[in-house]
């Protein structure tokens, strides 16, 4: 059994069908409270489904997620927050047609329908919308249209967004997939800095040299099930790892 | 074929309208239809001026309330016109003092409710119909709510039509009276002018504070991606449903403006086609911008009306040539300008 405060994550037997395909299959998991997790599998093995289905962005077909010791057998996307979850997609999803600024702005105003109505802009909203854009290196474009950024800088303007919300747990896919080496290095700073503040990052990569560098812990997936996890060294030295996915 | 549409698309991407700068754009597009207005108007006369600005008034209420709906939400409803007629009909029905009894058409209870005491009733009733409605159509997204939004327009005229002990069918309801306070009737064309233009301040001042707030930021976060602003914790149905609502009951107003203007009220005010001249005057002022959707309905009354005194037009093809108008007006716009005169978002 494992110990649930030394967990934030727990799944049992979590299942996601897309007709005859079990993307995640009676998946059973644990992820640490502390530290970055980093979750990798060959295409199709279920990483982002996974994923999905812990922010509630897609609806479990079986088992349970189990947050901060709270069990759940239907996650909301709308209750993230409230489970102190937060993330990014795969392919960033900004809000395309208003502001850098905008975008932070969004997440940071009141979530209740008739309040939502009388809330104007405050000046506190407006502090964290600057100090997250400073933080991501995005001051100098915060006028400009989301759409109009460039790759990378989506990229950083959608982990600002998520790092607004200073939710407990941080659910980033592919945050480093695209990116030139500068910008590679902005975003390991960043997620660096969320851990030594005491952030949990979880984090899909297919990019082995962060994979061995970065996480503390390690889940390995193949075709919606768990191979193996561990410590990362551990587990990208195991037989089985290295031969069917790593290709060393 | 495909060079030419090659040739319109390059056109479209690279013509000098979309590379203008933004503000160019908006103070030539507002210098242009104020000036054509002012210019109509002295042309025509006080009388004739009096009566345009309250169509204006009208169209205005509806196309700032559409564009809560359609240019800051995201969701493509031509199904608009349904609660413009909700609030019509409820006006004529509560506030018509017409004695149906002794003519032999089709008679209905008329309860001859003063002015002011009906509209509230035709506000709230725009109001429960879109909750009724709203709760169905929020499952939809994208061409399937263009669909059951246009179903929705139809079902409205089907019992307009056709609910004849309610609403007299294609007879119509007449004696519809205007607002009175106390004995002062706003009968002159004038004093209801003034009434009507008070409604259009009040509902773009309402739509102000709605699109400046925390919910206004919230819906322009729906229109671009509802999945992703869920994640953040918004429920997405509930917000969508209340600007559903609160637009609604705008064209509710609409509506029984409308009504207790003409006097007399009949199907044909409600079909298909105006709703789709409501869409076209929203993406001719720009979406998410009330300022457009003014603009838009401006230059939709100046140019539906101005178009009775082309000398080469004779009066019986007025009609149809409007619609060709604003059909390829609506053309234009999307090959070269789709986020509208003073636009933010493109469809």
């Amino acid at each position: 059994m494992t110990d649930s405060s030394a967990t934030v994550i727990h799944t049992i037997d979590l299942s996601k069908h897309f007709g005859a395909v079990r993307a995640v299959d009676e998946l059973t998991v644990a992820i640490p409270k502390t530290g970055i997790t980093s979750i990798v599998g060959p295409n199709g093995s279920g990483k982002s489904t996974f994923v999905n289905l812990l922010s509630g962005t897609l609806p479990l077909d079986g088992g349970i997620v189990i947050i901060d010791g709270v069990g759940l057998r239907v996650v909301r996307a709308h209750e993230s927050p409230q489970h102190g979850i937060t993330r990014t997609f795969q392919e960033v999803r900004l809000f395309e047609q208003i502001s850098a600024w905008d975008n932070i702005m969004v997440v940071l105003t009141e979530r209740r329908l008739v309040p939502s109505l009388f809330e104007r802009v405050k000046p506190a909203h407006r502090e964290t919308a600057e100090r997250v854009l400073r933080e991501v290196g995005m001051w100098e474009k915060r006028d400009a249209m989301a759409g109009e950024l460039s790759y990378g800088q989506r990229k950083l303007l959608e982990i600002g967004r998520a790092m607004a919300m200073d939710a407990q747990t941080y659910l980033f896919d592919e945050p480093f997939a695209g990116l030139f080496p500068q910008m590679l290095e902005r975003v390991k700073e960043i997620v660096i800095r969320m851990r030594d503040q005491g952030h949990t990052l979880i984090f899909i990569s297919h990019n082995m040299d962060i994979v061995r560098e970065l996480p503390d812990h390690l889940i390995v997936l193949d075709s919606g099930k768990l191979l193996t996890e561990g410590e990362v060294h551990d587990v990208l030295s195991r037989e089985e790892v290295i031969e069917a996915y790593l290709g060393e | 074929m495909s060079h030419l549409a090659q040739a319109i698309r390059e056109l479209g991407d690279s013509g000098p309208l979309r590379r203008m700068p933004r503000a160019n754009l908006e103070r030539i597009a507002t210098v242009l239809v104020l000036g054509w207005a002012v210019g109509f108007m002295l042309w025509q006369g006080a009388g004739f001026t009096i009566t345009l600005t309250t169509i204006f008034a009208i169209w205005a209420i509806l196309a700032v309330s559409l564009n809560l709906v359609v240019g800051f939400t995201g969701l493509l409803s031509v199904g608009h016109i349904g609660f413009f007629g909700i609030g019509a009909y409820t006006m004529a029905i509560l506030a018509s003092d017409a004695s149906y009894d002794r003519l032999r058409t089709e008679s209905i209870p008329t309860p001859d409710w003063p002015f002011f005491a009906a509209l509230p009733v035709c506000i709230a009733i725009a109001g429960l119909v879109a909750l009724g409605v709203g709760v169905v159509f929020n499952r939809f997204r994208d061409d399937i709510f263009v669909l059951v939004s246009f179903g929705f327009a139809i079902i409205a005229f089907s019992f307009f039509l056709n609910l004849r002990e309610l609403t007299r069918g294609a007879f119509g309801i007449h004696e519809i009276p205007r607002p009175a306070f106390g004995s002062w009737v706003l009968d002159g064309e004038i004093e209801f002018l003034i009434f009507a233009l008070i409604c259009l301040a009040l509902v773009v001042l309402i739509c102000w504070l709605i699109v400046t707030s925390s919910f206004g930021r919230v819906l322009t976060a729906i229109r671009e991606d509802e999945e992703a602003i869920a994640v953040f914790g918004y429920r997405v149905t509930h917000f969508k449903l209340a600007v559903w609502v609160l637009s609604a009951m705008m064209a509710g107003l609409a509506g029984a403006l409308l009504a207790s203007w003409t006097s007399f009220i009949d199907p044909n005010s409600f079909i298909l086609l105006e709703s789709m001249l409501l869409i076209a005057i929203v993406i001719l002022g720009g979406l998410a911008t009330i300022w457009g959707s003014l603009l838009g309905a401006m230059a939709f009354v100046l140019l539906e009306e101005g178009m009775r005194f082309l000398p080469f037009l004779p009066p019986e093809f007025v009609g149809q040539a409007r619609q060709v108008v604003l059909g390829v007006l609506l053309v234009l716009l999307m090959l070269f300008r789709p986020q509208g005169l003073v636009g933010r978002y493109k469809l």
